[in-house]
């Protein structure tokens, strides 16, 4: 069974990562100058009788390698660490948030692949025509728009339109909507960010599916194709894109994290309750634990992303599955 | 396609002059303050409008394009030496160096972006003076960005020191530092421009990201993130559309280091 075996190296290759990764940011957090205290102390309505227990209860006061042994083990509890902000356990604040992100992200890939993959095509079969140029000079014109930019941008569109609310996951007045109400709420609040991540994520894809596709179209079987009478359309998403797709199942991979990295910035633009708000919230507050936490799972949702790019590859390409694969 | 590429160039060499002329070519001190004058629209006084505070936007405009346009290319010219010298040092010396240093660049690579950047400025302090914030962002670029260049620069390095030549020379008793001076750094040449090209616009926007969310550059000191940040005030965003020239600004900028870098840009033309 090399698959399962494969597999696993890479799941355990994933776990090594993440220790890395979250011992990494402890020590550079750790090196800080300056704890969530002296944030607290700036406060006078709190006591330093309120901070000193803080402090006790966090573990403020003992070595860095102790510190993140305890971290470590409150891990297994399902806690994360503790945060001072929030008063709490970490592990709670953190489900909720790693959810609202992947109600963004998800449905953002879905809706990018689903715009990228015909346009790339129709640009890559009529390579050099005007729908392949004005494709390049959107796509071009796009990969220049920086996130904040293009989140405020939206939100002015919003502001200006009044068809989209300018923020947040659900209206004031939420609670006293009637179910289907609930949901139509969500979805008008979730359609600008999705629409910024899928914007976002839109130019590589096109790109790099025009230049798979393109390539694949050169190949001499496709000119076999075509001289057997194989209808254009049929040829384009039937055969080349069958043929063109491994790259791009790699790409989707890779493409998570520039979708997770812009979501960050798009979350906080657009006030949405997920992990990037979380993450700066926490950075601004100097809120130790919070900061690992988040920082560590967004390198989960993102080793998760290549897992199941790898498990699509191994589905998509035979020759992966006799076990040719390095 | 070359003389796009030409024409780019041209057009960030002038840009940059703005930037480092920005003294001569500002019609008002970038902080003085006009407090009636708040918000006012573009007019012959003040061409690119108002800010909050009554403040010249094209002064400080010109002023934050220092800050802006220096954050990337400095940063990315820090974080390639970086990686020229850790890539360069696990593609030669190969064995436990290559392991440790490759292994820790995958952490690197591991986290999103954004992410990364803002659990790495977690180390440093949270109010700074500006001057500091400068300093502070390209140390934070440099530390975050190394580890992509440095894996590519250590492939090239990899297969420089296989060539026959390059074993040749060693086989005539060539000192380490020969070979390196001689036959291996000449080829990384290629592969650090464009790597710097891509790299710049990508550090000139983590300092706008930065500055927008209030971590890099504050107060009163202009950059075109933080004169973006006020964006995020509702009533400015709806009322106010010249406090967006900034973010045209940055759209002008990444797209004319896109020209400068893309290849796929010069194979755009319909081969």
């Amino acid at each position: 069974m090399p698959a399962v075996r494969y597999l696993c190296l890479r799941i355990g290759h994933g776990l090594l990562v993440l220790l890395g990764v979250s011992l990494l940011s402890f020590l550079l957090a750790a090196a800080a100058p300056g704890t969530f205290a002296d944030e607290l102390r700036l406060d006078p309505r709190v006591s330093p009788e309120t901070i000193a227990t803080l402090q006790a209860r966090y573990g403020a006061n003992r070595p860095v390698a102790e510190q993140y042994v305890l971290w470590l083990r409150s891990i297994g509890r399902g806690e994360f660490g503790f945060s001072v902000i929030y008063n709490g356990p970490v592990g709670p604040l953190l489900w909720p948030r790693v959810r609202n992100t992947l109600l963004l992200t998800v449905p953002a890939t879905v809706f990018a692949w689903l715009i990228a993959v015909p346009i790339g095509a129709w640009a890559a079969a009529g390579r050099g025509g005007w729908l392949d140029r004005s494709t390049t000079a959107v796509t071009t014109a796009l990969a220049g728009i920086p996130e904040i930019v293009l989140g405020v941008g939206l939100l002015f569109i919003a502001v200006r339109t009044g068809y989209f609310p300018t923020g947040g996951m659900t209206s004031l007045d939420f609670d006293d909507l009637a179910p289907w109400q609930k949901m139509r709420d969500v979805v008008s609040h979730f359609f600008l960010p999705v629409a910024a991540l899928a914007l976002i994520s839109l130019p590589v894809l096109v790109r790099h599916v025009r230049a798979s596709l393109g390539e694949v179209l050169r190949a001499p079987f496709i000119q076999a194709a075509r001289a057997a009478g194989v209808p254009e359309r049929r040829l384009l998403f039937r055969h080349a894109l069958r043929v063109g797709a491994n790259p791009l199942i790699s790409l989707a991979g890779l493409s998570a994290a520039g979708l997770l990295s812009a979501s960050l910035v798009i979350e906080t633009i657009m006030s949405w309750p997920g992990l990037g708000p979380l993450m700066l919230d926490a950075v601004l507050a100097r809120d130790l634990h919070v900061v690992v936490a988040a920082a560590t799972c967004s390198t989960v949702l993102l080793i998760a992303g290549n897992l199941c790019a790898d498990g699509l590859l191994y589905l998509a390409d035979p020759r992966i599955r006799i076990g040719r694969f390095s | 396609m070359r003389r796009g590429r030409k024409g780019a160039l041209a057009a960030l060499a002038v840009l940059y002059l703005f930037a480092i002329f920005a003294g001569f070519l500002a019609p008002y001190d970038p902080a003085a303050q006009a407090r009636d004058l708040a918000f006012s629209p573009p007019s012959r006084q003040h061409v690119l409008g108002t800010d909050g505070f009554g403040r010249d936007q094209l002064s400080r405009l010109l002023y934050g394009a220092r800050i802006s346009l220096l954050a990337g290319p400095l940063g990315a010219a820090i974080s390639i030496a970086g990686a020229v010298l850790l890539g360069g040092a696990a593609g030669f010396f190969g064995g436990w160096i290559d392991a440790l240093i490759m292994r820790t660049g995958e952490l690197f690579v591991a986290v999103p972006w954004f992410y990364l950047l803002f659990a790495v400025r977690m180390a440093m302090p949270l109010r700074v003076e500006p001057a500091q914030a400068f300093l502070m962002i390209l140390a934070l670029v440099a530390l975050v960005g190394w580890a992509r260049p440095a894996r590519l620069i250590r492939g090239v390095v990899l297969s420089a020191r296989t060539r026959d030549y390059v074993v040749a020379a060693r086989s005539l008793g060539a000192s380490n530092v020969h070979l390196l001076r001689r036959h291996v750094l000449p080829q990384l040449i290629g592969v650090t421009l464009t790597q710097a090209a891509l790299l710049a616009p990508q550090y000139i926007l983590a300092e706008a990201t930065l500055s927008f969310f209030g971590l890099g550059v504050g107060e009163p000191v202009p950059s075109w993130g933080n004169m973006l940040a006020v964006l995020q005030r509702y009533d400015v965003l709806s009322s106010y559309w010249w406090m967006f020239i900034p973010a045209a600004a940055l759209v002008a900028i990444v797209l004319l280091y896109s020209m400068l870098a893309d290849p796929l840009h010069d194979g755009a033309g319909g081969r």
